[in-house]
């Protein structure tokens, strides 16, 4: 679309796209409809996309078509394979989405949807799409190398050991939040988990079909897979309502924990065709379907937003998480907006597939707004809740009590209106005993998911059946997230200890295997056993942990890219990766320095070590703990915490320093100094098959 | 227009659509596409026997789930 046609047609997109904007952030005190901000968000990614995109695309790589890709000049047909690009683009976005962004704007949304919607829309073209693009065409430039590999080529070996290093500690506390999103919704509901413990044999029949029934066939295995999960969420009520099938089937948080360890374990140990492929592929199938039908919901629903657009908890006392606006709400929200896994995907994955450079602004920037598109539906699901509902689920035990009356109470006096009727209606409406204290984000997302899909396929008690398909499709991708994320940790465990022991590289062997299987999933289980048993709810001590970790990783990736632009002498365009770099160091590191020295007790790890030790050495006891030996647990807990945040941030300040010196010596050479492969040019027979 | 033939790939559209679906559902789970690793194989390695497509699917499930694969994002 050139020319003039097209030029005005871009103009009324962007106006189309301030104008829904101005009265999402202007207008107040009456309750707005979702579409304002789902067309703010598609106007302004389009025109980010057709302008910024293109223009880092243009001017900072100079991307030329005729430049052969890894994925043409190492084509085996197996690893490296140029793919059509909307194929692509669908591979890149399901492995990229997960359960961040759909529960960082659910956690976010205690403030009001407005300051996480903009940041959503803001990070998104601004710092977390330049990331994934950049990535992409760095890596795709260097024979579709790993992020790792890539700092240590373009930084020296020391930063590439310390982003690696960095990454494994990231994905022990990834698993262990993720594992506690799942144990939070699953805890004392029959329902939700007969329907998890269903998908076991469901997953072991389809593997054992595609293995040795009809091997390799994915479909129809895979219809006859949903079917039966549906039949189990279907199903599931009569179970969780039976005398004696729903009390065999509940379950308290420390008792899933037990179990999520064990079946971490086993599920990691097991061969991949049993449990993990199957399970893998139910859930991919599930997770982009139910994407879709929430982005179909949401346009024929319309619904209303009722969270206020601020609300009185942007001073950072909130009940969710504690923290302020700066930089709490940034370090929330993680994924959606910018994201640091995704440098993992673009980097090594992604680049084998890329079948010529032109493809990768839609590939890279364009997944990237995608992934945001996908944290606005969930902000959206979040705040046409009813706010005392919203905060009655999200707020601990310790600060709303636990019967509906009490809660109703304390959250109408924080000024969210609800009474106990509505509290137990809801509860009842969703099939569950109780809608209290369920933090995680989880169950919330899955009570406005419910809410859109009822409104759109109404039916007396579809809601329940709704409620426990959300919880369901969270479930089922969070726990395919820990079977794979345990097994690569165990591999990468095993490299680790490899340098000392060389026998434990053996990956074949039982005894290496079994020894790094425990060993990774005994570090999460450590942190999800601590988030579970936390008296302020598990999700205020870990989720910042997760987000600091994701986003310091995003700012090494950003990082890397900045070194490589001055390396390529363009040093004028530099502004374009430093401004996200600066803003997520300061964030991280702030976010860091708060989370570690805070006096508060409710934010800082190390306040609240002193407050527990100062009650032991008194004996004293602080609610909800019942003895000493929990307290001084819990006390040991923040101090690693505190441990592992400055562990966060000497990670990424050292990679700061080195990134300084590689850039001055950038600077220094009159040449470019960046290690691009030679370009070798297409064929034009290859240029015709592919673009 | 009139008495114009219609291109030969008019009414393919959507089957082209639907392999696209399917080649895109399949690179999801870690398979790509079987046709194209043989065509490959036919055109670059004539020497070499193309697996068969069970052989491939297990091929490709070990490489995703074992070693470095399987990386998932949050």
């Amino acid at each position: 679309m050139n020319g003039a046609a097209g030029k005005i047609l871009w103009a009324l997109i962007a106006l189309l796209g301030a104008f829904c904007l101005g009265t999402v952030a202007l207008r107040r005190g009456e309750p707005i409809n979702a579409l304002w901000i789902v067309i703010a968000a598609v106007s302004i990614y389009l025109v980010a996309y057709r302008y910024y995109g293109m223009f880092i695309a243009r001017r900072v790589f100079e991307l030329d078509p005729t430049r052969a890709t890894p994925a043409v000049l190492r084509n085996d047909g197996l690893d490296f394979v140029p793919t059509n690009k909307h194929v692509l683009f669908g591979h890149h976005f399901a492995a990229i989405a997960g359960a961040g962004p759909l529960v960082g704007p659910v956690l976010a949304a205690q403030m009001g949807y407005l300051p996480g919607t903009l940041w959503l829309i803001a990070g998104v073209v601004l710092a977390g799409a330049v990331q994934d693009f950049m990535v992409l065409v760095i890596s795709s430039r260097r024979d579709a190398r790993s992020i790792g590999d890539l700092v240590r080529e373009e930084m020296g070996r020391i930063p590439g050991t310390v982003a690696l290093f960095g990454a494994f500690l990231i994905m022990i506390i990834i698993l262990a939040v993720l594992a506690m999103i799942v144990v939070k919704a699953l805890a004392e509901s029959p329902w939700g988990m007969f329907t998890v413990i269903a998908t076991i044999p469901i997953a072991i029949l389809m593997g054992v079909y595609m293995r040795y029934i009809r091997p390799g066939r994915i479909a129809e295995i895979s219809v006859v897979g949903i079917l039966l999960l549906v039949a189990a969420i279907w199903f599931g009520g009569d179970i969780a309502a039976h005398p004696t099938w729903g009390p065999a089937f509940t379950f308290t948080g420390t008792q899933i924990t037990w179990m999520l360890i064990g079946y971490g374990f086993v599920a990691a140990v097991l061969p991949v065709w049993l449990l993990l492929a199957p399970r893998d592929y139910l859930s991919t199938f599930l997770k982009i379907g139910t994407i879709v039908g929430l982005a179909i919901g949401i346009l024929i629903v319309m619904p209303e937003l009722k969270m206020p657009a601020l609300t009185q908890f942007t001073d950072g006392t909130g009940p969710v998480w504690k923290g302020s606006l700066f930089p709490f709400l940034f370090i929330t929200i993680a994924c959606g907006a910018v994201s640091g896994f995704h440098a993992l995907i673009s980097s090594g994955t992604t680049p084998k597939l890329l079948a010529n450079e032109a493809h990768a602004p839609y590939i890279g920037y364009g997944g990237m707004l995608m992934e945001s598109f996908v944290a606005i539906m969930a902000m959206v699901a979040a705040s046409i809740i009813d706010p005392g509902v919203y905060f009655a689920m999200n707020s601990p035990a310790a600060l709303i009590g636990t019967d509906p009356a009490t809660a109703a109470r304390v959250v109408s006096e924080w000024g969210f209106v609800v009474t106990p009727e509505v509290l137990t209606a809801t509860a009842a409406d969703i099939g569950e005993h109780s809608i209290l204290s369920r933090a995680g984000g989880a169950p919330t997302l899955a009570v406005g998911i419910a809410q859109i899909f009822h409104a759109v396929l109404p039916g007396e008690g579809m809601m329940a059946f709704w409620y426990h398909f959300a919880i369901l499709f969270e479930a089922l991708f969070i726990l395919t997230a820990v079977d794979a994320g345990t097994r690569a940790g165990r591999f990468m465990l095993q490299d680790l200890l490899g340098n000392f022991v060389p026998a434990m590289r053996k990956t074949e062997a039982w005894g290496p295997n079994l020894l790094a299987t425990a060993g990774c999933v005994a570090l999460w289980g450590y942190f999800l056993y601590q988030g579970v048993t936390d008296p302020l709810g598990g999700i205020n001590m870990l989720w910042p942990l997760f987000g600091i970790a994701n986003q310091m990783l995003a700012g090494i990736a950003l990082m890397l890219c900045t070194v490589v632009i001055f390396k390529m002498k363009k040093d004028r365009y530099a502004w374009v990766s430093i401004i996200p770099t600066v803003w997520l160091l300061v964030c991280t590191t702030y976010a860091g320095w708060i989370k570690i020295f805070d006096p508060d007790p409710g934010v800082g790890f190390l306040a609240q070590a002193n407050r527990y030790r100062a009650a032991i050495a008194q004996g004293q006891l602080i609610a909800p703990s019942a003895d000493l030996r929990g307290m001084s647990q819990i006390m040991f807990n923040n101090y690693v915490n505190a441990g592992l945040t400055a562990l966060f941030l000497l990670v990424v300040l050292s990679v700061l320093v080195y990134s300084i010196g590689a850039i001055r010596r950038a600077r220094a050479s009159a040449v470019r100094t960046d290690r691009e492969t030679p370009y070798v040019a297409l064929t034009a027979e290859q240029m015709q098959r592919y673009l | 227009m009139a008495g114009q033939l219609v291109p030969l790939d008019h009414f393919a559209t959507h089957k082209v659509l639907w392999r696209r679906l399917v080649q895109t559902a399949r690179l999801c789970c870690g398979v790509p596409d079987y046709d194209n690793y043989v065509r490959h194989m036919l055109e670059c390695h004539p020497d070499r026997e193309p697996m068969d497509y069970p052989t491939f699917f297990r091929e490709r499930q070990e490489a995703r789930y074992g070693g470095r694969g399987g990386f998932r994002c949050c």
